[in-house]
């Protein structure tokens, strides 16, 4: 798969080759099941996506090499509900995926896939379904997938896809690792600690 | 205009906005536990970041804690290496923890409520999609990933984007039989599985209103199950009782001045919503899954739908079920009552009602795993746990369990696994073919009973019904 080093820095396109993921509402706990998680570090969980999926379908599009060194995972609706298990991405992250493109995402997925650097862009069901086809035909569709202006292309298909105003706002400065910005200006998380009544003792 | 519970917890909670465009968010409460929390210690030493607030995050182990024998080290080397990577770490860094040898440990979402570390107009996040759970006592409470955790350990922060408000209001008397459990499957199933996407829930209407806090519970648990990542209950006086005397709640006046002020937070009487959803009680039935997905429900007397859509096709052939056929009558291998949603001291009682002077069909393996030390010590002083081990369950100790499999409690193969859990995913009990079909803990001990799937109201004795009114 691709180059594993996970992203720092602005996140403005991903570009690279795609790998269509048919079916909606495709939870965490089959991303990554749960006895995957049996560990202290995420080292090592991107041989198990899908592992269940997999062996019981032998055409799973993680089976086999026909998708290897993809970079973008194209999805149908409601893709990582369930578990906030950040396995889930982890494990994607790991092989290599720098964007999700789908019809929808549960919130939590979303969240953790934004924390690695990795945007989940959203587009209609219909060209959901024509990217999918597009890949399915040719896995070396270069496709490229930019942060600003939502538009994805693969080939000579072209299709509108979209971030959230403020989560593409992050991306493309970088900002979407949030941690320091959180530490930033600390005096003003203490400020906010004196002013909780249950904090205080409720007094006053 | 009037403002939701979950306008003034926001603005109460909010540091600045960030350049992001997201709100930082100050986190009143942290929990944390074994499974989603090591790899955020590690990120905290790489950076060199201390822990902010260690007196905010408070630990416990459930997720894969063995159920049968606790001595240490466990006989599960990943349970040990998992356990003793949170202690040090919570040693390390000044965290309580109620460990597998404390009396305090338990399930997160149980233990919080229980020492009263719960309350209402708190933030609250842990690592777990089931936090949810704490909005039972009015607190706003996000279930999050670990590089989030590594956020709260760092800076007691989040950087979030704030949620619409849908109010679900569910008005009328429940019939007999008819438990929480049901009427959240209820509102999955008219509401679907990502209906909830980018909502708060806000959870109330004459039949919340009656509902203990156990109860509102079980309903705030399933939020996520729905999508919507955050759900509660505005505190009343139910809250209050709850609260008053539990080992972290405030004491004497600092509790009266307690109670003005979480009588101030809840919802104003003419706050707006996004939305409204409303939902008669007593048009609500026992509840099962047949599917893949907790949205994928019948009440029990009907039969599993027939449609050609793919996700239900999908869900038929996975659990080897034809359209048309009755869910009733599914025969059963493995009956479990536990779980963040339904562990419950109320979850073992509803259950121990049904299977006193009963006995577990023979083919059925049948466990009750409460969903703390202290749930398991308050059914025991009740003779409980002889009712469940005359009938032929076993009696385990406090943790998740065969919610998720990832400790030794698992399905294996095909098996079909009558569950008071909260999820039906595929492979979600440990074995990859496992069956899961969810419902109330009194159905599932009906169903344990009955070697199949059940309708409760038929094993409720005359004279020992439950009352919800």
């Amino acid at each position: 798969m691709a180059s594993t080093s996970m992203p720092t820095g602005p996140v403005k396109t991903v570009s690279g080759r795609g790998l269509p993921l048919r079916g909606n509402d495709i939870d965490t706990d089959r991303i990554m099941p749960a006895r995957f998680l049996r560990a202290v570090s995420f080292d090592g969980l991107e041989q198990h996506l899908f592992e269940d999926d997999r062996k019981a379908d032998a055409a799973h599009p993680f089976n086999g090499a026909r998708y290897d060194g993809a970079s973008l995972l194209i999805v149908n609706a409601n893709f990582g509900s369930g578990s906030s298990r950040e396995h889930a991405p982890q494990g994607l992250a790991r092989a290599g995926f720098r964007a999700v493109v789908g019809e929808s995402f549960a919130e939590i997925f979303f969240g953790n896939s934004v924390m690695l650097g990795i945007p989940c862009f959203t587009a209609s069901h219909e060209d959901i379904e024509r990217l999918q086809a597009a890949v399915e035909r040719d896995p070396a569709t270069a496709i490229t997938a930019d942060v600003a202006t939502g538009a994805v292309t693969a080939g000579t298909l072209a299709i509108r896809a979209s971030l959230p105003p403020g989560t593409r706002d992050a991306f493309l400065s970088g900002q979407w690792n949030s941690t320091a910005m959180l530490l930033d200006r600390f005096d003003e998380v203490r400020a906010v600690a004196a002013r909780l009544p249950y904090l205080n003792g409720f007094a006053g | 205009m009037g403002q939701t519970l979950f306008e003034k917890v926001w603005k109460l909670h909010a540091v600045r906005p960030l350049p992001s465009g997201q709100a930082q968010l100050f986190v009143g409460l942290h929990l944390i536990h074994e499974v989603t929390s090591p790899q955020a210690f590690d990120m905290l030493r790489q950076h060199g970041w201390n822990v902010a607030f260690p007196e905010r995050t408070f630990a416990t182990v459930d997720h894969i804690v063995p159920t049968l024998s606790r001595r240490r080290p466990f006989l599960d080397v990943m349970a040990e290496e998992m356990t003793a990577t949170l202690e040090a770490n919570c040693t390390r860094a000044g965290i309580p923890l109620y460990t597998v040898d404390n009396a305090n440990q338990g399930i997160v979402h149980v233990i919080g409520p229980e020492l009263g570390l719960t309350q209402p107009g708190m933030t609250i996040a842990c690592g777990d999609s089931h936090t949810s759970t704490h909005g039972a006592l009015g607190a706003i409470a996000f279930g999050i990933g670990t590089s989030q955790v590594r956020d709260v350990l760092a800076s007691q922060c989040l950087a979030l984007d704030p949620l619409k408000v849908r109010r679900i209001e569910v008005d009328g008397t429940l019939p007999e039989g008819v438990y929480a459990k049901d009427v959240v499957l209820t509102i999955i199933r008219r509401l679907g599985v990502n209906g909830g996407v980018g909502f708060a829930y806000e959870y109330g209407g004459s039949t919340l209103d009656r509902m203990s806090i156990d109860e509102r519970m079980t309903i705030c648990n399933m939020s996520i199950e729905g999508g919507a990542r955050v759900g509660y209950v505005n505190p009343d006086e139910t809250t209050f009782a709850y609260l008053r005397g539990r080992p972290f709640a405030p004491e004497g006046d600092a509790f009266d001045r307690a109670v003005t002020w979480w009588k101030a937070i809840a919802s104003d009487r003419d706050a707006r919503y996004d939305d409204v959803v409303r939902l008669d009680a007593a048009s609500i039935e026992p509840t099962v899954t047949w599917g893949i997905n907790p949205g994928q429900s019948v009440a029990v007397s009907e039969p599993i739908p027939a449609t050609s859509d793919p996700g239900e096709v999908e869900a038929r052939e996975f659990m080897r079920f034809r359209g048309g056929a009755p869910v009733a009558g599914t025969k059963i291998d493995v009956a479990f009552i536990g779980s963040c949603t339904n562990g419950r001291l109320s979850d073992i009682e509803a259950a121990a009602r049904i299977v006193r002077g009963r006995r577990v069909s023979p083919h059925v393996k049948a466990l009750v795993v409460p969903g703390s030390q202290s749930v398991a010590r308050a059914a025991e002083a009740r003779g409980l746990h002889e009712v469940f081990k005359e009938a032929g369950f076993e009696w385990r100790g406090a943790g998740c369990s065969m919610c998720l499999g990832m400790n030794t409690d698992r399905l294996e193969g095909a098996q079909v696994c009558a569950s008071s859990s909260n999820r039906n995913f595929k492979g979600r009990q440990g074995s990859p073919t496992g069956r899961t079909l969810l419902m109330s803990p009194a159905m599932v001990a009906a169903a344990a009973i009955a070697g199949e799937v059940v309708d409760v109201r038929t094993m409720l004795a005359p004279g020992r019904q439950e009352v919800h009114a």
